[in-house]
This record gives structure tokens, C-alpha cells and sequence, in this order.
């Protein structure tokens, strides 16, 4: 059996996993592996060298929400790993797939406070799935491959694999395990059939049922099955921000994204409901409204998903069913009898009223553009077919209200955690992920500035990606708050001096075009989808947009603030 | 209410710190925790009991579940269990009373395990009103150093499930 250090384990490792692209930066307890590593790059293996260790992190989370595999991330010691942790605490509340390999001290120096030495498994053991400190070389291909079960299998997410320098240089055999199994881990539970047939009973014989589904339903690649159901069943559907996309918006049961910042229509729809099933959702506050009380009153709740210690954890549910979402659904649709036939015409008529009374509005027309309506020319333009990654704000929700995803993994955000600056680096993973699509940033300019020095990274790849910075001048979903609850008090929310961004651009070597005027909006944004590398988009909008509907802290599913224009 | 939860772990490190920070982290409370290796040098059994309502001891037992190092949780609490402490005190001992210290002892059937010119140190295993009623009864004679396990337990043979006619 080949002998070799544990830095070339690491590799053969990854290849062995089918890993294909890294995202990393160099440091002291890294350096055996970057020496190496030039001769897997020559077999195959793609290193993305980023400009902060909290980009790499994004990237590698974009890449796996794109492309539904594990995102990979390199990185050394201390300050490195502890950039990492907003990465990895992102993406453990989205549910998405990371393994995080740091370099550490040698073992004898662990814990005698060394130069750029962290206790990374303490400071990341409550946002991981899963992590371990690696003690002997010949124990690290069997860490790496368990590393990428644990982060792949069941409810995914980010796992840390820690590897002291010693152990990197270290040399032994090369055992790589073929399979793995954990004692304490046992993912692939089957669902409970008896309660898919009480599920199906409630769903039968519904007058107002609703489905709702979550980012676990992209996460089970179970779309299709959802598409078909509810086409043989006639039941509406609505999303929650994690989930859009696994539902065409074009589908005419779509009822568009619910909770504090969703449409009239579907928060009402799910006020209303009889039977509400939640697949692959964890019923947190943005989607709910924040008051588990008062959600949906008058439903019997059906949820299905992965994860045991999501059901009932914020609202008691009347039919849990632990299980893989596309298997669920399979057999939801085996159980239907085939002279079912509903129609729901009043259930239907009453959900077209609402959609009709209030629907979600772009408000263009007072000379400054509005960022909602930009965004909605964005989806005709792209035709609602583009992969858009988002950072978080104001124009988060509006991409949520106005971009008409289509198909699963096109739309990525931080949705969970709400990390501003993920969206430009995931948008580099995302397009790593998928080369051939078109991807697009959403930022806004507070969000951008917090990664900008990944413009360099993408342009020293050649990449071909497209930014959008919304620039209002302000941390917008702030000033919303502010405005709405602290009486205009706009404490610290504006930007008092913001870099010139297409100067910014165009001094990385990347495009850069500014559209202050809604005349020149449409031109401006094709031009920039067409120009071919990196092009940033400024677009300077209205600051005093707000999002609309919104559902005030504690308030009900049903007692929405709607838009002052709209109630005139 | 109060829960008594016997988890297997692997042996690993880092397998405590996880679960005691899962109590940390959602402000769970702690009673006692007490934890070995068993038999199988690559599993410890940890004796952990906490106390809440029915849906914090669910999403307790879930979260435990859900840990890759954690084996299996029994809430013993469940079933009919037999649950023991141990506790081993020092008190001090005047010719005035280390007369009663012994007998109290006797009663209770405790051990002494040490003897100094002007103290005990006293060695009972029991449940855990046994073991609180014996160190109560030797409060009032100056207590100067206890230690307590805090509870382990197994379920008993015979289960006849709580309710049961």
C-alpha cells in the first residue's frame, strides 16, 4: 500500500470523494499542503485562492446550495478558522452541506496558547453538524470521508475537520475507507406509513388546504414530486424564503412566498386553512410571523421532514411524519384513489380575491427608481431563468416578492442566519458550481462592501458574473425598522461615504456601469447581463422604499401593515 | 418535572463539551451529570438529570439524538428505574459529638472512610432522598467539605409501564 504524508492523504482523500473544486488561502500550518497540492492540481482538483478566509467560506456554501453537493473549504490556523465561523454558522441554519478542513499546531503544542493557535473545535462545536480534531496520520482519510458523509447525509450541514501540522506531515499508509458507519448516526430513517395515510385522510377530505414548502424540500431534490402531487390533488401552494424556487412561480396553484414579508394572499390563504402541510420548513418567525400562537388557527397542521428535532420545536403539529421528503411525497401520491376529483372552487375563488384586492405592487413614478421595480425588470429580462444569489436586506424580500423563480437551487440566500456580505462570494461559488448559467449578485451597498475584496478573486479567474449593487446610501432594512417602529430615528443607518463603485470595479480589473435614472434602467441592465467577465451594476434607488406587506413583530399570519399607496 | 436521561456516548473527545453546551446554548438546566466509560472502552455512559416541561425534555432527547457522538438516550424516567448517589462528606468531629456522627452513620448504614484528630469523612451510596436527609441530619454539626456524584440509574428487570392496570 502507498505510504505518504498526511497532506497528500488529504488530497487523495478529496479526489477519492469526487471533490473537484476548493476554496482556500494559505498560511503557516497549511504550507506542506499548498506545497503538494500543485500535483492534484494537476489531476483535477481546482483551488480557488480567495482574499479573506470569510469569502472562501460563502463561496464553498454557494457552490453547495448550487449544485446540491459539499461545498469545500481550505484554510490555517487561528485567525484563518475563526474568519470561517460566520461562513459555517450560515450555513448550518440553511441546512447546506460545507466540510471545513483548518490547519492547527502541532499536538504537543495544542492548548499552550501558540502563535495563531484557536481552539476551533470549541468555538465551532455549536455551529457545526459535526467536527473532530485529527490526532494521528493514519486516522485522517477515514475523518475526511466520515466528514463528508455526516455533512452530505440527512439534514446536511457544515462539518469541521481539524489537522494539526504534525499530522499533515506525518507519513503512513494511505487507508481509505470504502464505506462508512457511525454508531451514532443512522440517517435514511423510512417514514412511518401509518402516518402518510392519516396525512393523506386530512389532505382527502380538506376544503382549505394549503401546502407550504421549506429549503429541506430543495435539500431533497423533490420538486418533481411536489409539481405532481399537488396537480392530482388541485391544492395551492406557497413558499417560504428557503423554498422558493422548488415551485414554479409560473404554476397557476402558486400563491407566491408567505410570512412577515410574504403576500397578502398567502399569508391570508394560511390564516385560513383547514389543513396546512409544511414539507421541509421549520416554522421560524420570518415565516410565521413570530406569533406560534396565532398561526394558522383553524388548521390541522401536517409536517413532514428530515429532522426529528424540527417537528414541534416552535408549533405543535397535529401529523408529524419524520422522513426523506421525495420518498414521502412519492408515496402521498401512491395513496390518492383514483376517482379523486376536487375542485375547490371556492377555496380557489377566495384565494384570487385576495391575490386580486391586494396583490404584491411595484410603485414606479416618482423619478427615483424604485429598487422592487428594477427587480422585477430584472426577472423579465432573465426571464425568471437566471441563478440570483442574494445578500440581506430590503432587496433580499424584494427579490423574494418580484423575481419569478421557476426551478429549485436558482434562487440562494442567507435565510437563516441573514449574513450580509455572503451574497457576492456565494454568487462566485454558485457560478463555479454551474459555469455555464448565468448568475447574478443582488446586493445593496451595505451588503457588498462587506466582501468587495472578493472582486479581485473573481476577476483573477476570469470569471464571467454579474453584480447589482442597490445603493441607497443606507442600511435599508434598518432604516425600514426605524422608520416604522423607532419614530424615524435613524440612528448610525446611513452611509456617510461609500466608494465610487464603478471606480471600485474597474481598479480590479472588472466592469463597472451606474444607472441613477429609471429611463436609463433597462438598457443599463442589459448592457451589464451582456457584457462578457466581471460587471458590476450600480443602480442608485430610492431610499425611502419600504417592503411591503409586512407583519409587525408578534403580530398574526392575518395582521399585515400593507402599503400606505395601496390603502389610499 | 424531573427527568433522569441515561445517554451512550462514544468515547471521543469533545463528546461532553458538546452535550453540556447544548444546555448552555438553549438555557436548559442541569441537576446533576455523572459520566464513565463502560465496559466497551470505546463507549462512556453519561447519567445526565434535568428537569422541565414535556416539550423541553422532547427537544432535549431530539437534540441528543441528533449529536453523531451520541449512541442512544434512554429517559429512564419513563420507565421504573433504580436510581443511586453516591456522596462522600467530611464533618467535624468534637468529643461532643462524634458520638451521634457515628450513630448517624449507623442508621444510615454509611461508611467512615477517614478519621482525623477533629473530623469524619463519611462514604453513602443511596437514592437520592436517603442520601439528602443524611447530609441534612449532619448540617447542624459543621459540614466542611461534601461531595456528591449526582445520580446514575438503570430500569429495573420488571417493566410494568407506568398507568398500567
Amino acid at each position: 500500500m502507498a505510504k505518504m504524508i498526511g497532506a497528500e492523504m488529504l488530497f487523495e482523500t478529496l479526489l477519492n470523494e469526487g471533490v473537484d473544486t476548493i476554496f482556500g488561502l494559505p498560511g503557516g500550518y497549511v504550507l506542506k499542503v499548498y506545497d503538494v497540492m500543485p500535483k492534484f492540481e494537476e489531476r483535477g482538483l481546482k483551488h480557488v485562492l480567495s482574499r479573506h478566509e470569510q469569502g472562501a467560506t460563502h463561496m464553498a456554501d454557494g457552490y453547495a446550495r448550487a449544485s446540491g453537493g459539499p461545498g469545500v473549504v481550505l484554510c490555517t490556523s487561528g485567525p484563518a478558522a475563526t474568519n470561517t465561523v460566520t461562513g459555517i454558522a450560515t450555513a448550518q441554519m440553511d441546512s447546506s452541506p460545507l466540510v471545513v478542513f483548518t490547519g492547527q499546531v502541532p499536538t504537543p503544542y495544542l492548548g499552550s496558547d501558540a502563535f495563531q493557535e484557536a481552539d476551533h473545535i470549541g468555538i465551532t462545536r455549536p455551529c457545526t453538524k459535526h467536527n473532530t480534531l485529527v490526532r494521528k496520520t493514519r486516522d485522517l482519510p477515514q475523518a475526511i470521508k466520515e466528514a463528508f458523509y455526516i455533512a452530505t447525509t440527512g439534514r446536511p450541514g457544515p462539518v469541521l475537520v481539524d489537522m494539526p501540522k504534525d499530522v499533515l506531515i506525518g507519513e503512513d499508509e494511505l487507508v481509505i475507507p470504502d464505506k462508512v458507519t457511525l454508531r451514532g448516526y443512522k440517517p435514511g430513517v423510512k417514514a412511518h406509513v401509518g402516518q402518510i395515510k392519516k396525512a393523506m385522510n386530512m389532505l382527502l377530505n380538506a376544503e382549505r388546504p394549503l401546502i407550504f414548502g421549506g429549503g429541506g424540500l430543495i435539500c431533497a431534490n423533490a420538486s418533481d414530486e411536489l409539481i405532481e402531487l399537488t396537480h392530482r390533488l388541485q391544492i395551492p401552494v406557497t413558499s417560504t424564503l428557503m423554498g422558493l424556487g422548488a415551485f414554479p412561480s409560473a404554476d397557476p396553484l402558486y400563491i407566491s412566498m408567505l410570512g412577515m414579508h410574504g403576500s397578502y394572499a398567502a399569508n391570508m390563504a394560511v390564516h385560513a386553512s383547514d389543513v396546512l402541510l409544511s414539507i421541509g420548513a421549520r416554522f421560524d418567525d420570518r415565516a410565521t410571523g413570530g406569533n406560534f400562537e396565532k398561526f394558522a388557527p383553524n388548521a390541522k397542521i401536517i409536517h413532514i421532514d428530515i429532522d426529528p428535532s424540527t417537528i414541534d420545536k416552535n408549533i405543535k403539529v397535529h401529523c408529524p411524519i419524520v422522513g426523506d421528503a421525495k420518498e414521502v411525497l412519492k408515496q402521498m401520491f401512491d395513496l390518492v384513489p383514483p376517482d379523486y376529483n376536487a375542485e375547490r372552487k371556492e377555496w380557489f375563488g377566495k384565494i384570487d380575491e385576495w391575490k386580486k384586492n391586494h396583490p404584491l405592487t411595484v410603485h414606479q413614478g416618482n423619478g427615483k427608481i424604485q429598487t422592487s421595480w428594477a427587480i422585477e425588470m430584472l426577472s423579465n429580462i432573465t426571464k425568471g431563468e437566471a441563478i440570483i444569489v442574494t445578500d440581506v436586506g430590503q432587496h433580499q424580500m424584494w427579490v423574494a416578492q418580484f423575481y419569478k423563480f421557476q426551478k429549485p437551487r436558482t434562487h440562494i440566500t442567507s435565510g437563516g442566519l441573514g449574513t450580509m456580505g455572503f451574497g457576492f462570494p456565494a454568487a462566485m461559488g454558485a457560478k463555479f458550481a454551474r459555469p455555464d448559467e448565468l448568475v447574478v449578485a443582488v446586493c445593496g451597498d451595505g451588503s457588498f462592501q462587506m466582501n468587495m475584496q472578493e472582486l479581485a478573486t473573481a476577476v483573477q479567474y476570469n470569471m464571467d458574473l454579474k453584480i447589482i449593487v442597490f445603493n441607497n446610501g443606507f442600511h435599508g432594512m434598518v432604516r425600514q425598522w426605524q422608520t416604522l417602529f423607532f419614530e424615524s430615528n435613524y440612528s448610525a443607518s446611513q452611509f456617510g461615504v461609500l466608494p465610487d463603485f464603478v471606480k471600485l470595479a474597474e481598479s480590479f480589473g472588472a466592469r463597472g456601469f451606474r444607472c441613477e435614472r429609471p429611463e436609463q434602467l433597462e438598457s443599463t441592465l442589459i448592457e451589464g447581463l451582456q457584457t462578457p467577465g466581471v460587471v458590476l451594476m450600480e443602480i442608485v434607488v430610492d431610499c425611502e422604499e419600504m417592503v411591503y406587506p409586512m407583519i409587525a413583530p408578534g403580530g398574526a399570519m392575518n395582521e399585515m401593515i400593507l402599503d400606505p399607496v395601496d390603502m389610499a | 418535572m424531573r427527568h433522569t436521561i441515561s445517554i451512550l456516548v462514544n468515547n471521543e473527545p469533545g463528546v461532553l463539551a458538546r452535550i453540556a453546551g447544548l444546555f448552555s446554548a438553549r438555557g436548559f438546566n442541569i441537576e446533576s451529570l455523572c459520566v464513565a466509560e463502560t465496559p466497551d472502552p470505546a463507549t462512556s455512559r453519561l447519567t445526565l438529570v434535568t428537569s422541565g416541561d414535556d416539550w423541553i425534555i422532547e427537544q432535549i432527547i431530539k437534540r441528543f439524538n441528533n449529536m453523531i457522538d451520541v449512541i442512544k438516550v434512554t429517559d429512564l424516567s419513563e420507565y421504573i428505574h433504580v436510581e443511586r448517589e453516591l456522596v462522600i462528606l467530611r464533618v467535624e468531629a468534637r468529643p461532643e459529638n462524634r458520638a451521634e456522627i457515628l450513630r448517624i452513620a449507623d442508621i444510615f448504614r454509611a461508611k467512615v472512610i477517614d478519621v482525623g484528630p477533629k473530623s469524619y469523612a463519611l462514604e453513602l451510596t443511596g437514592d437520592k432522598e436517603k442520601v439528602t436527609a443524611f447530609i441534612e441530619l449532619l448540617k447542624p454539626m459543621k459540614m466542611l467539605e461534601v461531595a456528591r456524584t449526582g445520580s446514575v440509574a438503570l430500569s429495573r428487570a420488571i417493566q410494568k409501564q407506568r398507568g398500567d392496570k
